[in-house]
């Protein structure tokens, strides 16, 4: 009993170490910057709900920050709001506006530089020039945020949440509307992105660069003014994604430049301009991906080797697979296209003739565009006959010998 | 002249080429429908036949039917009703049939298996191609004499629209490859009517890829509903000039 009792005391004793401290009208604090002077390391700082203008509030012992009714935190057009610098350090529950702009600086509603175990969760972001900025850090959450860009060029607007050299990260559940680029990741390794929502942003939805072993699932890439972009990186993985609607002469729904050793599997590619651009990519395997009513469901330049697309469903798109050569270096095999035409004389649901997906137009047009104007004309279909019969401007080995003759259920 | 263009049209409605035709139309779309296990892959193939076999028919058969109703139009000339609305109502007559004939054909099965934008637009192609092509078919027989003469105009304006005319436009893009083409590529595809018919189905059935284009033209033209409305717009004028000057001729005739 002794004993049960010494530890209660003890256990309460930590709880008393640990502090709350409350800002706003009529509370202990009126400002922040003061109660966080004032706190001690593992303290909770409590704000209340109203309105506060905030010059960069700078964090470096651990906190836990929390707002109370969304305190509205503004940066008079000209501050950072909070830095966050340090280790176990929480923000949540805050609305953020009007965070400084600058062309020399990346200013940010919130950054975080040098950090581990930062937790940013459950926040609003409404016009930050940088939502949340993510510098040199590991292990640290960005949670169920909601970020809202309002300014109308690529020049005057930073990205919802931007991520440089950081590992170990979890971005998720967050979603991202007309920042330049929704999520940014630069030399961030070892990381998942899950769940997330990115729409309407100017430049690309998710914009990955140099970053290896990362992962993204269940995210929803709509909208964006040039869809998503994942150059120069090694292992990454894309599950279950959705890229819907990027149109446009330079819009993809995926765009992979220099990538290798990589996954994608799962992905839904909905009405794009060009559902995959592949460039200089390596070892990549598609497979189970949907390609519907895309312009182009892939574009695979010479420059590609070793790539698979495996079992994937091709539906209802203007082109399946388009290229700008004639060396072949990748394996197309078991899909199941609607343009397909063969035969299944054994019935084991896979065709008896090899199938080509890229049309002689494709690579028509490939050479002059213009000539998209012609597309399905009475010509046109002759002449995509004649190829048939003797092909001689499309590569005779780029083809899927094995065609499925039903649509996978993905 | 309302009284003209419906003795015209039951006359027509009766005859057994335009009941074929009907049934010829619902044969292929139901079966194009019933194979493809996906809906709008079949009218895919659908807006192939709306763009070559309904051009032709309108074509032939209101070329045949006007030099079969010569009688008739020679009876009609000696009543006190003038030659333009005599035309006129023949015109109409042939048109709203081959029109009939084309929604009771297609029609039903696009609204039975695929009621969309798309099938509302293919629709909307083809009753406007039959106006049209009726159109051009009577100025073709104005102008010729003899029946044998005035099908083979019909039939080579068909062969131009739907064949010859797109390898011009073809050779042509590639001639001046080197040189901004947007505008001409436009300005071309409007002079001619199944060109304008298949840009329009385009706009609904292919808009990632027609947004793919580079150049402000087309992305206004693609991107908003300008192309539509111009498209529909030019196939009226398409519409309504050959049968003008259909009429005019007419007037002056020497009969």
């Amino acid at each position: 009993m002794k004993v049960l009792l010494t530890i209660l005391f003890f256990a309460l004793g930590i709880q008393a170490q640990s502090r709350t401290l409350t800002v706003g009208k009529g509370q202990q604090y009126a400002i922040i910057r003061q109660a966080v002077a004032a706190a001690a390391a593992g303290d909770t700082v409590l704000v209340k709900n109203g309105l506060y203008y905030i010059n960069n509030i700078v964090v470096t012992k651990p906190l836990t920050i929390i707002g109370e009714g969304w305190p509205l935190l503004h940066g008079d057009d000209k501050y950072e709001i909070f830095t966050l610098s340090g280790d176990r350090i929480t923000v949540k529950g805050f609305q953020f506006t009007n965070s400084g702009y600058s062309a020399m600086n990346d200013y940010a509603a919130i950054k975080v530089i040098d950090a581990t175990n930062v937790t940013i969760e459950g926040n609003r972001f409404f016009k930050t020039y940088f939502g949340v900025h993510v510098a040199n850090t590991r292990h640290s959450t960005v949670r169920g945020n909601y970020f809202f860009g309002l300014t109308k060029t690529e020049n005057t607007t930073g990205n919802g949440i931007h991520l440089w050299k950081c590992n170990n990260m979890l971005v998720e559940g967050n979603e991202v509307h007309g920042h330049r680029d929704g999520i940014y990741f630069e030399f961030v390794s070892h990381s998942l992105i899950r769940k997330n929502k990115s729409e309407g942003n100017l430049r690309y939805g998710l914009h990955f660069m140099f970053s290896n072993d990362d992962t993204y699932i269940s995210n929803t890439f709509q909208n964006n003014g040039a869809g998503v972009a994942v150059m120069y990186s090694k292992k990454v993985t894309m599950l279950h994604n959705r890229f819907i609607n990027n149109w446009g002469p330079a819009a993809y729904g995926l765009l992979l430049k220099d990538i290798n050793d990589s996954r994608i599997e799962g992905n839904r590619f909905f009405k794009n301009t060009v559902g995959i651009l592949m460039e200089g990519t390596s070892r990549i395997q598609a497979t189970s991906n949907s390609f519907e009513e895309n312009g182009w469901a892939a574009k695979v330049s010479a420059s590609c080797m070793d790539n698979a697309f495996n079992r994937n469903n091709f539906h209802r798109n203007t082109f399946d697979i388009s290229t700008n050569g004639s060396l072949v270096l990748n394996d197309f095999n078991q899909n199941y296209w609607d343009k397909y035409e063969g035969y299944d004389r054994n019935r084991d649901g896979v065709g008896d003739v090899p199938y080509h997906p890229v049309s002689m137009y494709a690579a028509i047009i490939e050479t002059n565009p213009n000539a998209l104007m012609l597309l399905r004309s009475f010509m046109v279909a002759l002449l995509e006959k004649a190829e048939k019969a003797l092909p001689s401007l499309t590569p005779e080995n780029l083809r899927d010998e094995r065609p499925l003759l039903k649509a996978l259920k993905l | 002249m309302l009284k003209l263009s419906r003795y015209v049209l039951h006359d027509i409605l009766r005859s057994k080429v335009v009941i074929a035709y009907t049934l010829f139309l619902l044969a292929v779309a139901v079966t194009l429908f019933r194979m493809e296990d996906n809906t709008s892959k079949a009218v895919m193939s659908l807006t192939n036949i709306v763009l070559i076999v309904v051009p032709l028919v309108s074509m032939v058969f209101a070329t045949i039917h006007y030099y079969n109703s010569y009688e008739f139009i020679e009876l009609m000339l000696s009543q006190p009703v003038s030659r333009s609305r005599i035309l006129m109502s023949e015109y109409f007559g042939t048109a709203f049939s081959m029109a009939t004939a084309f929604l009771a054909g297609v029609g039903i099965p696009v609204l039975l298996f695929q009621p969309d934008a798309v099938g509302m637009a293919l629709l909307l192609t083809g009753v406007l191609l039959t106006f049209i092509f009726t159109s051009l078919a009577f100025l073709a027989s104005v102008l010729a004499r003899d029946k044998a003469r005035g099908i083979g105009i019909a039939l080579m304006l068909w062969f131009y629209f739907a064949l010859i005319y797109d390898g011009l436009v073809l050779s042509i893009l590639f001639a001046f490859s080197d040189y901004p083409l947007e505008s001409l590529t436009l300005a071309l595809s409007s002079l001619n009517p199944v060109d304008l018919g298949r840009i329009f189905l385009m706009l609904k059935m292919d808009i990632s890829a027609l947004m793919g284009y580079t150049g402000a033209t087309y992305k206004d033209f693609f991107g908003s509903s300008v192309g539509a409305l111009y498209t529909i717009g030019i196939m009226v004028v398409w519409a309504i000039i050959p049968m003008l000057l259909a009429v005019r001729v007419f007037k002056k005739k020497d009969l």
